[in-house]
């Protein structure tokens, strides 16, 4: 079709504790990186994913940030905010931009820096994407609100910990294959099983690490794709809902209905069904968020979440490989930068990595405890 | 987390005030003034009894900043027998004692004082119901 929207250049940077490098430094070598893989040097305009430059780095105003010192020009260029969702968010932004026939040329780069300040202060600034008045100000961490959520889903669905304990498994595996990852290891059941409460029943190994990290993607038509390459891959569905900000407001606890809503749109852009999906990227900031994503976007029926992993069907060769670049557990979590590592990638994997064979594949990004939720359909244009 | 925000809330967090959609009846805590049932805007404040039960829980071992002289604590998601699901700490019980389920009551305690400002803030937490013997 005339107006489809292709990403023709990827940039990962490298995710972990980069004390040498500050926010503008990771979006600058992420941008030149996509740059480099593009074939292209220049952008009509850039969107930003980020949560929370402001708390982490004291630095805002990051769009004219980063297009002044990555030597983008005069461009427009604005951040993207919604928490951990906001990479998927500025990628459907930077989508919108190009579909619209605004932009010939668009560059969405997600970066966080979170290691600047102490981990009960990256606790706090994290916990700002829940309800601060009548969550956080209880006391209640992002890891505390998982932890309600998984005891819920365990109480309702007779699941076990260990049940869950395998996605950190399954996206570990995939890992050291991931050259951009932060954790470039396998690991076992037991190790997560063993491994501390952080607030339970979820333990450390059930969460993803708090990282540095920037990712960018370039996207323009179809059109124009095909003058760089044959096989160009497609954005052929994207859709992003909301859902209630506090956890104690949702009609059940243990449904993402935003996930519910995003999916439908996006397979209904793409004129997809589940069955259609190869395989995908799926926001397992905790375990449990695994097993929510995987019902919710209709992999399986609800309560039955975890049914596919423990059978190996999440495993490169089963029926839908997950994570095929370590997900947000071993690639890390870089909390504004993730929904960018996610479409970067789902590309990498359909432009074919000698891994899958896969055709279609989306990208699922939470915001919060799932109050944003979105969801990106890609397939290959050949 | 400045003055006037804590102040602004003192009744809502004090007594335990959230309101009521006059044209459908739905409750809410934290009060709305926008009904998520029926969209009416036509709201009144609802003084809520202060008892429930746990529909989850957890311990939490690695708070946020402003609460990690807390340590260690318990939060719960409490259904309120009017009806809104509440986010509150549980106090006056061991942490093995907390199951799905248990019935609790609301008492107004310290929720933080090592904040970035020194205010010391209260609020709502819930403790088990406990049976006297009358004499
Ligand atoms: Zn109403």
């Amino acid at each position: 079709m005339d107006d489809n929207v292709a990403v023709i250049g990827v940039g990962l940077g490298k995710v972990g504790e980069h004390w040498e490098k500050s926010l503008r430094d990771l979006a600058i070598e992420s941008i030149w990186m996509a740059f480099e893989d593009s074939g292209i040097d220049k952008v009509d305009a850039l969107y930003v994913g980020n949560m929370s430059s402001g708390p982490f780095v004291e630095q805002e105003h990051i769009g004219a940030l980063i297009a002044d010192f990555a030597g983008l020009g005069p461009i427009p260029a604005v951040k993207v905010e919604a928490a951990c969702g906001s990479g998927g968010a500025a990628f459907i932004e930077g989508y919108m931009g190009v579909k619209s026939g605004m932009y010939d040329y668009v560059l969405v780069t997600g970066v966080e820096k979170m290691t600047d300040v102490l981990p009960s202060k990256t606790t706090s600034i994290l916990a700002n994407a829940s309800d601060r008045d009548y969550e956080a100000f209880h006391g209640v961490s992002f890891v505390a609100l998982n932890a309600l959520v998984m005891r819920r889903y365990m109480h309702e669905f007779k699941v076990k910990r260990e049940d869950l304990s395998i996605f950190p498994v399954i996206s570990h595996k995939n890992a050291p294959f991931s050259k951009h990852a932060m954790y470039r290891k396998e690991i076992s059941l037991e190790a997560v099983m063993n491994s501390p409460i952080i607030a339970d029943p979820l333990s450390l190994m059930d969460c993803a690490p708090i990282c540095d990290g920037a990712a960018s993607v370039i996207l323009c038509s179809e059109k124009k794709a095909r003058e760089f390459t044959d096989t160009p891959i497609i954005v052929s569905g994207v859709g992003l809902a909301t859902d209630t900000l506090g956890v104690h407001d949702r009609k059940h606890m243990t449904t993402l209905s935003a996930a519910v809503e995003a999916s439908k749109k996006a397979y209904k852009m793409a004129g997809v069904t589940p069955k259609d999906i190869n395989i995908a990227e799926i926001h397992d900031a905790f375990s449990i968020m695994s097993a929510l994503s995987i019902e919710d976007m209709g992999f399986a029926k609800k309560g039955q979440g975890t049914k596919m992993a423990l059978e190996g069907q999440h495993y490169i060769g089963g029926d839908l490989p997950i994570n095929l670049y370590g997900g947000l557990k071993a690639r890390g979590h870089p909390v504004g930068a993730t929904g960018v590592y996610q479409i970067g990638e789902l590309v990498y994997s359909l432009r074919g990595d000698g891994r899958v064979d896969a055709e279609r594949g989306l990208a699922e990004n939470i915001g919060g405890s799932g109050a944003t939720v979105s969801v990106c359909v890609l397939e290959r244009g050949d | 987390m400045d003055v006037p925000r804590h102040w602004r809330e003192q009744v809502r967090r004090y007594r335990l005030v959230g309101s009521k959609c006059k044209d459908c009846e739905k409750l809410s805590f934290p009060y709305r003034t926008v009904c998520p049932k029926c969209r009416s805007r036509n709201y009144e404040d609802y003084q809520l009894i202060g008892r429930g039960k746990i529909i989850s829980f957890t311990n939490i071992n690695s708070p946020p900043k402003e609460h990690k002289y807390n340590l260690p604590f318990a939060v719960a998601l409490i259904e309120l027998m009017e009806g809104p699901v509440i986010t509150a700490q549980i106090t006056d019980a061991r942490a093995e004692e907390l199951e799905i389920g248990m019935e609790v009551e609301m008492v107004t305690r310290k929720i933080m004082e090592y904040n970035d400002d020194g205010i010391i803030c209260y609020g709502y937490k819930f403790r088990p119901i406990v049976e006297y013997a009358h004499p």
